[in-house]
């Protein structure tokens, strides 16, 4: 049993309006149905920008938001019922902003016991003895434990947030745009941290980011979501060296890269569709140069060779 | 906004239903039998009787309930047995006394309230706001009935300046002037708590706005300050301003209690203690459920000036 | 919880509360073992002896009872009373609150439209309902008044929970496996008393005027008990001829309403967190300019603004933050001018100082010049800043949400602009805001006119951002990190946007940015900042292609570039200094790797060549070796 993460048909809409009386004002697909498989000691980046539904992907993998269709089994459970206990041992979540997923009132030390003691049940020293253990892989001083989230910085309170995601000792981590709120001298070190502890952990990851250079960094698969669809899914090298989606393309060229003239990727003054009249088709069509007639008749789904899939009627290359 | 207002009046009916309810069940906490207890001390056994016959009084609660709103529905407000006269008659007479004393007031702590505010924000920590401060703390500190009784000692024993009490002079009056001569001082203590309470509201909400990043914006622009605190942070204020003018309304109504019995003045609130101490149920009940329904509506002229004010709410 | 005694009695007003407030607590408490004449006795022989008279210090009332005596014990049950009804209420509403907040949807919906129906009445007629039903009595108008409490804090605390239960800790926590029960008592509660603490002590003293109301109305305390509202009710009919028997009561529940409200101010401002940080205070139209700086001749005259030596610090209580320590700067006219760093380098405050836009307090210029083609702007009057702010010098902020007015309409925000500074029509301006969104490139310039901000997407708001920096063609645009909000896809559209619009205007610009590729693609020269200080200054393709800072090197090191694949990242050790406590010499050197002991005892200079500057004793010069032999 290689895969560490399988889902299927994994979908959420949101119901936005809701009346006492009649049906609500309408319904917003945050996520389409969607399937992924991520390997044991894999990282998955998944890219996209805001709206697009990465973190709606993230909440439902962890359980905190129960889906409105779909099977999510990590290690070949599958896990149904939307208790995050259960999942808890099996996946952890490290949030974007460090310092508001650290309780103000509590110190370090009661913040780091609430697995070890919910998930795991240990005793007192032995949970002494695995929060040192953990603390001395993050390289953070224990004597931070006795402190109060407020007195770290925003880089310090990051690497406590994976701390307390290790100590449930679960295999599967989502990292959700971790390194995002960070300054950017400092995003370099917990991007290595993450890679170490991987390493020595044997974790997998699901990597969720905004940038594509950071994810390019980390990931050894990736998937582009857009508009709440997977519509670019391969390996890394495949992806960026020849991406296939119109969309892959416009976001690789447009961060700003040093050595590169400016200039407009895209002249049409279009963003994302409105998610409540959403387009037919494909969403993308409205911004993309290759359209085609079919791409207004039918949503495309992902089609190619296992190690680089595109959902798209004309891709590129 | 057509649209809205008969949305926002759509839904006042469930809360009317709610407020009927309510005041039914507190009503029904009455130890004993209802109808001797209703009457009390007017339970005369033909009164008991046609009270019987009118609310069904037999009857489970549920219906009883019904046939009240039944009757309350058609205007039918039941008949007040210490003043043998139609509740809803006395009500309607004695609210409007009321309308004219709350209304006034309400008028005045708006305005004051809200200026006070403004200029204790654009002042922060100088002599004006200081000074407001202190007033305002001292006004939301005193109870208005203490309040009128000392205003009474000065302005009319003391310096004849104004009439004692009442409404209008026994002999003789009647008039606008009349009425406004005894509305000062009435009007005056009614509206100083809520004028320090908005006061107050106004100058936190001032301070949140004038943090904000548009506040800079406009003065990037070259917006004069007089234009930053009056237009760009005033009306953003507004937003978190009138709901608490909705809510202090509440609060002007609910003094006006005891301002009537202070200067007797002849409105509601003095005719539901009275009632309440001769135990003239019916009376209460009507009242209380006909001034909560003349709040519920405006409620919602209120809910319509914020609509107006504040695009961001539509539906 | 001592720091926070510590902050309460510092307030000044807040302990002369605190201890009015000690003082009548004392004296309530030992009432029963006063020398005083019983409450209750009538000597209708004795009836309204005036204050200070022997054996009556405050004299007695209608039916002879000495006044004194009455006082205290009316001062007790009032106390009670009040203490009792604000703890009832708080107790109920705040579990109602808590519950209906943590667990929203149904639960939520049912429960606050209860609440709402309460609310729905103006209070005393609820409170006058119960007391109908239940009939006069202390005890009943205790009920009453807690009762018509409970929605107000149900409702105010139901606020707050919902913002807690959607916390990140919240969800944090239940991955820590803990269930509902043990969220709301260890995760939500401990950060939702500090709240209710605050309703209740702004609230107390409101329920002992309502307590004390409905005694005055005689619905409360009955005869011959007395608590300090039936005294004044009592002594209403003798108000004329005996006014002590009503000034007694009133004047004592004036005292101690007032001293309860100063003592519940004086927690909420201890207890709530931003008024410690002084974020509540309003920032003044300009910065304020200390006035013993040493002041400083503007610098060059060639430059359309130019920055000399400025210092820009954050006073936070005892705390100095020294966000700007030192900068020049100057743009000419035409150029565009990148400042680049990290959160907290002082970029955005060195750019919001040249207008005096910077909050103050807590914000403070201590010294420098800044000068706009010769003319001194620090300590410039408020009238000559407004005149050349939006006019000659125009500014495009980050999030552009947060920076455009809510409630206005876009074209009138961006006809503001040109009317605060020339005097034309209406109708011109308005003509004039439709000619700049289209020149922003915004389709149906004149339907989008009459949008509000929200109905915008972001880029367009951004647009707006910039069509309202360019209403009265400005020679400065200071551009802060205007793309930061936006998708990348955005960003791209927008800096194409500035960049036509500079070469067609030929506009100045200081662009405020943390990305190198932003500098790279727009900028012609470009600032390092670090700490506060300009460390590093040049052509930005000179800077970017050869960086000699090791600051500036290794930061452009460790963005990962797309291109490079799956890889370690070069990362700095250690965290930027805080900016209220550098070290001497370099502030980078802690992390540097060509740190000598020179670094940390000196003073280092801004030195260099033409067009070329670094603040570095061991500049990475291998680096410029390697790079010239390739």
């Amino acid at each position: 049993m290689n895969t560490a993460v399988h889902v299927e048909n994994l979908s959420k809409s949101f119901v936005v309006g809701k009346r006492l009386l009649g049906p609500p004002k309408g319904i917003v697909k945050a996520l389409h149905p969607l399937n992924l498989d991520v390997e044991k000691g894999e990282t998955l980046g998944i890219v996209g920008e805001s709206g697009c539904g990465k973190s709606t992907l993230a909440r439902m993998l962890v359980g905190l938001l129960e889906p409105t269709t779909g099977l999510i089994e990590i290690s070949g459970e599958p896990l149904q019922n939307t208790d995050p206990a259960l999942f808890g041992r099996k996946i952890q979540y490290v949030f974007q902003d460090p310092v508001s997923s650290l309780n103000p009132r509590k110190t370090i030390r009661q913040i780091m016991e609430a697995p070890l003691v919910h998930l795991h049940g240990l005793g007192r020293d032995e949970r002494a003895r695995r929060i040192s253990e953990i603390f001395e892989m993050v390289s953070l001083r224990e004597e931070f434990l006795d402190r109060y989230p407020h007195e770290f910085s925003g880089g310090q309170a990051q690497r406590i947030g994976i701390a307390r995601a290790l100590t449930a000792d679960a295999q599967v981590i989502v990292l959700d745009e971790p390194v995002s709120a960070l300054d950017v001298s400092v995003q370099a070190q917990v991007l290595n941290l993450l890679a170490d502890l991987k390493r020595q952990l044997n974790l997998t990851y699901l990597f969720i980011s905004h940038d594509l250079a950071v994810v390019e960094a980390v990931s050894d698969r990736i998937a582009v979501l857009y508009f709440g669809s997977i519509v670019e899914v391969g390996t890394a090298a495949e992806v960026f060296s020849s991406p296939r989606h119109p969309y892959t393309k416009l976001l690789a060229e447009s961060a700003p890269v040093v050595g590169r003239p400016l200039k407009a990727p895209e002249n049409a003054e279009t963003e994302l569709p409105d998610p409540l009249d959403p387009p037919t088709g494909c969403a993308f069509r409205a911004r993309c140069r290759n359209a085609i007639a079919e791409c207004a008749a039918s949503s495309p789904s992902l089609e190619g060779p296992a190690n680089h899939q595109a959902a798209c009627f004309n891709p590129l290359s | 906004m057509a649209g809205y207002i008969f949305k926002r009046l759509l839904s006042a009916i469930p809360v009317l239903f709610g407020i009927t309810l309510i005041v039914f069940l507190i009503m029904a906490m009455i130890p004993g039998d209802p109808a001797t207890a209703i009457l009390g001390s007017y339970a005369t056994p033909e009164n008991v009787a046609k009270l019987n016959r009118d609310l069904g009084l037999d009857a489970p609660l549920w219906q009883r309930y019904f046939i009240w709103l039944g009757n309350m529905l058609q205007g039918d407000f039941g008949r007040s047995f210490a003043l043998n006269r139609p509740v809803l008659d006395e009500v309607i007479e004695r609210f409007n006394a009321t309308l004219i004393l709350a209304g006034t007031a309400f008028i005045l702590c708006s305005l004051l309230g809200v200026i006070a505010g403004v200029v204790s924000a654009a002042r922060q920590y100088g002599f004006a706001d200081k000074a407001i401060t202190f007033a305002v703390l001292l006004g939301i500190s005193i109870p208005s009935f203490f309040l009128g009784m000392m205003m009474v000692l000065l302005f009319a024993v003391n310096l004849k300046w104004l009439p004692v009490s009442g409404m209008y002079a026994i002999y003789g009056g009647g008039d606008l002037p009349d009425l406004i001569r005894h509305l000062i001082m009435p009007a005056t203590a009614l509206s100083v708590v809520a004028i320090g309470v908005i006061a107050r509201l106004s100058r936190s909400a001032m301070l949140e706005v004038l943090r904000q990043d548009f506040i800079r914006t406009a003065r990037a622009k070259g917006v004069h300050e007089f234009g930053v605190i009056w237009r760009h942070a005033l009306k953003a204020a507004m937003v978190s301003i009138i709901p608490v003018l909705g809510i202090q309304a509440g609060f002007v109504l609910s003094g006006a209690v005891y301002i009537e019995m202070v200067f007797q003045w002849p409105g509601v609130g003095r005719m539901l203690v009275d009632a309440i101490l001769k135990r003239d149920i019916l009376l209460v009940q009507g009242g209380v459920v006909f001034v909560a329904a003349c709040y519920v509506l405006f409620n919602i002229i209120v809910d319509v000036a914020q609509s107006m004010l504040d695009p961001r709410i539509k539906t | 919880m001592r720091q926070f005694f510590a902050l309460l009695f510092r307030n000044r007003l807040a302990a002369a509360g605190a201890i009015v407030m000690a003082i009548v607590v004392v004296l309530a408490l030992l009432t029963p073992v006063l020398p005083l004449a019983d409450p209750d006795v009538t000597n209708t022989g004795d009836r309204f002896i005036r204050p200070f008279s022997d054996g009556h210090l405050l004299g007695t009332d209608h039916l002879g009872r000495d006044l004194l005596s009455r006082l205290l014990w009316g001062t007790r049950l009032s106390l009670a009373v009040g203490f009792a009804a604000a703890l009832i209420a708080a107790t109920i509403g705040s579990a109602i609150g808590i519950i209906a907040g943590y667990f929203g949807g149904r639960t939520d919906n049912i429960i606050m439209r209860g609440v709402d129906m309460l609310m729905a009445f103006p209070y005393i007629l609820l409170a006058l309902a119960i007391v109908a039903a239940l009939g006069p009595g202390l005890f009943n108008a205790l009920i009453a008044v807690a009762a018509v409490n409970v929605p107000f804090f149900a409702r105010n605390i139901r606020g707050i929970t919902v913002s807690i239960a959607h916390k990140e800790f919240v969800d944090a926590a239940r991955l820590s496996g803990m269930g509902d029960m043990r969220i709301i008592l260890s995760e939500v509660l401990p950060n939702v008393i500090p709240v209710i603490v605050i309703a209740m002590s702004t609230t107390i003293g409101w329920m002992i005027l309502e307590t004390a109301g409905l005694s005055f109305l005689g619905l409360g305390s009955q005869p011959p008990q007395a608590d300090l509202g039936s005294m004044l009710g009592e002594a209403r009919s003798a108000l004329i001829t005996n006014p002590h028997t009503s000034i007694v009561p009133g004047a004592m529940i004036l005292v101690i309403v007032m001293a309860i409200n100063l003592l519940g101010d004086g927690i909420r401002d201890a207890l709530d967190p931003r008024l410690k940080s002084g974020a509540l205070s309003r920032p003044k139209p300009a910065t304020l300019v200390d006035k013993n700086r040493t002041e400083m001749p503007p610098g060059d005259p060639e430059a359309l603004l130019s920055i000399r030596d400025l210092r820009t610090e954050f006073r936070i209580k005892d705390k100095i933050y020294k966000a700007v320590g030192g900068v020049d700067l100057s743009v000419r006219p035409g150029e565009c001018l990148g400042i680049i760093g990290e959160s907290g380098s002082g970029k955005s405050v060195t750019a919001l100082s040249v207008m005096g836009l910077v909050s103050s307090p807590p914000g403070i210029i201590t010294a420098g010049s800044v000068a706009f083609k010769g003319e001194e702007l620090v300590g410039a009057s408020y009238k000559t800043l407004r005149a050349y702010r939006g006019d000659r010098v125009a500014y495009i902020f980050q999030d552009p949400l947060a920076t455009l007015h809510p409630l206005f309409r876009i074209g009138d925000q961006l006809t503001e602009a040109i009317t605060s500074h020339h005097a034309i029509p209406k109708k011109e301006a308005n003509q004039r805001a439709i000619e700049l969104l289209r020149a922003v490139r915004i389709p149906n310039a004149e339907s989008r006119a009459k949008s509000f901000p929200h109905e915008l997407s972001g880029g367009m708001r951004q647009r707006v951002g910039i069509a309202m920096a360019l209403a009265n063609d400005p020679d400065v645009i200071i551009a802060d990190e205007p793309t930061t909000a936006l998708d990348v896809t955005v960003q791209a559209q927008i800096l194409a946007l500035l960049n036509d619009l500079r070469r067609e205007r030929g506009l100045a610009i200081i662009f405020i940015t943390h990305d190198f590729g932003v500098v790279a693609q727009l900028c012609d020269r470009v600032a390092v900042m670090y700490a506060g200080r300009i460390v590093e200054e040049g052509d930005s393709a000179d800077i970017l292609g050869n960086p000699v800072h090791p600051y500036t090197s290794r930061l452009m090191a460790c963005v990962p570039e797309l291109g490079g694949g799956k890889r370690e990242l070069e990362a700095i050790p250690g965290l930027p200094p805080v900016v209220n406590n550098l070290p001497a010499g370099c502030a980078f050197a802690e992390r540097c790797a060509n740190r000598q002991p020179q670094c940390t005892n000196q003073e280092i200079e801004l030195i260099g060549t033409g067009s070329r500057s670094v603040r570095c004793l061991f500049p990475e010069k291998s680096l410029v070796e390697d790079r010239e032999l390739q």
